[in-house]
């Protein structure tokens, strides 16, 4: 720490930024709540992969415990708070990091992205010098309008192929990262809009034609920020997709997590809703000018590197 | 054998059979797909560099090598024998093998094999630094010792190195053995 300018520490700019995100979400009557980190049935995706902790597991996301509150009946609900994913370490990646979600019932994904639209320039205020100076015109831009290119759009310029024409999930992951994703503009926030449904995660599908997952990704520089959806509200489909992951992660060796019994339980009464979430690290590291989400972290990682290093096989 | 997810910032790996090191080290994980690693490799027998990118679900080959501490011996017509300290077993390395390392030698001097396979692929000396005589250069220029301009040199062994020009012959001059370039003056003898 400088004693020029403390207030420029990453770990300053983190405070300022979740007391600026709890004031956000707070002046809009969202209810904030904390659900259980350790939990027995993490959600099962297809690239997700949890932690284990004593018989538990260490929570990847709080989505399914935070859909729970909204098919009880509350109205518009956020969380900040730790999230665990297995083997996830890179610059822009740690295996414990802090997580914003915040869900509203009665809304659809383009609510969410009003709800970034106003939230976006007050961050923007938070932003250091040395942020300032090393992404300029991306400090800059989070004052402009969020510019919303589609991810046919995006595809087709940048990869030179349409992943509605060709189902191909290996290749569009592959090209996500490698063609669109340097390809995006950075003098203003990006929304990467409406994926494929073999890319909807939990978004519920738009039948179209052609059918598009209501699902959206925010890049701010580059870095990929906020992933939001409409949700899926019916009860089968998210059965049949977690069955499909299940088959195809039990066919890669990969653990299959138990479906959560509590949350089917509670899907019939969950209202049409929409929901996002903010990787908050990433955002320190963007507004406090890191290079690295390690470098936004309050002290130097404890659990030996080792730890962590590959998904726990199946059992 | 590895998954992908062991990979990290020098883990040495094999690919078709031949053994390398990763020089870098990315983890890339867009929206919901799955993992990458985004790695660049370097052939551990050529040095040469390339850009690999594995995937989550990637088996990567797990090389045999070995790393052991000689000393070197003699010379033995076209072999260059070295010897361990500890078990006496003897390696006999070609002039090809050695590189310029050769020209670096001298008795009992310490130096560390890569062995891959079984086969001799590397060659490192454990102190990088080695103090040799010039036998042969052009006359120094006293007092010229700020400018860059250097000027070809011969060590006993017949290698040539750039020197600069207040060296002489008799100098004896520090070479950093990784680069096998010249260092420093370290006096005469």
């Amino acid at each position: 720490m400088t004693a020029a300018a403390p207030s420029d520490h990453p770990l300053a700019v983190r405070h300022r930024v979740v007391r600026a995100l709890r004031a956000f979400f707070d002046q809009r009557g969202f209810l904030e709540v904390q659900t259980p980190v350790r939990v027995a049935a993490p959600a099962l995706e297809l690239n997700i992969h949890a932690i284990p902790a004593g018989g538990a597991w260490l929570r990847t996301s709080p989505e399914f415990h935070m859909k729970r509150l909204l098919a009880a009946g509350w109205p518009a609900v956020y969380q900040i708070g730790p999230c665990f994913r297995a083997g996830e370490r890179g610059a822009r990646h740690h295996p414990e990091f802090t997580m914003l979600e915040w869900y509203r019932a009665g809304a659809r994904a383009n609510d969410i992205l009003d709800d970034l639209q106003a939230l976006l320039p007050t961050l923007g205020e938070l932003a250091t010098a040395t942020a300032i100076a090393r992404r300029p015109a991306a400090i800059a831009g989070l004052k402009a309008s969020i510019r919303v290119i589609t991810v046919s759009e995006a595809f087709r310029a940048a990869a030179g192929w349409d992943p509605w024409r060709e189902e191909n999930p290996d290749r569009f992951d592959h090209d996500l990262g490698e063609r669109v994703e340097p390809w995006l503009p950075r003098d203003t926030p990006v929304v990467l809009w409406g994926y494929p449904p073999f890319a909807a995660a939990f978004a519920k599908v738009d039948a179209g034609p052609p059918p598009i997952a209501e699902r959206w990704e925010l890049y701010v520089d580059g870095v990929e920020l906020v992933n939001a959806c409409t949700e899926l509200t019916d009860p089968a489909e998210y059965r049949r997709r977690q069955a499909e992951w299940a088959v195809l992660r039990a066919a890669r060796g990969q653990p299959v997590y138990p479906f959560d019994p509590a949350f089917y339980e509670a899907l019939p009464s969950l209202p049409p809703c929409a929901g996002a979430a903010l990787g908050v690290d990433r955002l320190v590291m963007l507004l406090a000018g890191c290079e690295s989400v390690i470098d936004t972290l309050a002290t130097p990682e404890d659990v030996p590197l080792q730890a962590d290093a590959r998904p726990p096989a199946v059992e | 054998m590895y998954t992908a997810s062991d990979l990290r910032k020098g883990l040495k790996i094999e690919l078709d059979g031949v053994p390398y090191e990763v020089v870098e080290f990315n983890f890339v994980k867009p929206g919901k797909g799955q993992a990458m690693y985004k790695c660049r490799i370097k052939n551990l027998i050529t040095q040469t560099t390339q850009d690999r990118t594995f995937r989550e679900v990637d088996q990567i080959g797990k090389p045999d090598l070995e790393e052991r501490v000689v000393q070197y011996s003699y010379e033995d017509g076209h072999h260059y024998v070295f010897t361990d300290p500890h078990t006496f077993e003897e390696f006999h390395l070609t002039e090809e093998t050695l590189g310029d390392a050769r020209y670096f030698l001298s008795d009992n001097v310490e130096v560390s094999l890569l062995i891959h396979n079984g086969r001799v692929i590397g060659v490192e000396f454990v102190k990088p630094f080695v103090e040799k005589q010039i036998v042969e250069t052009e006359p120094g220029v006293r007092g010229d010792t700020a400018t860059n301009v250097t000027k070809p040199a011969k060590i006993d062994t017949g290698y040539e190195l750039r020197v600069p020009l207040f060296i002489d012959v008799g100098d004896v001059v520090r070479i950093d053995t990784r680069t096998g370039e010249y260092v420093e003056r370290v006096g005469r003898r």
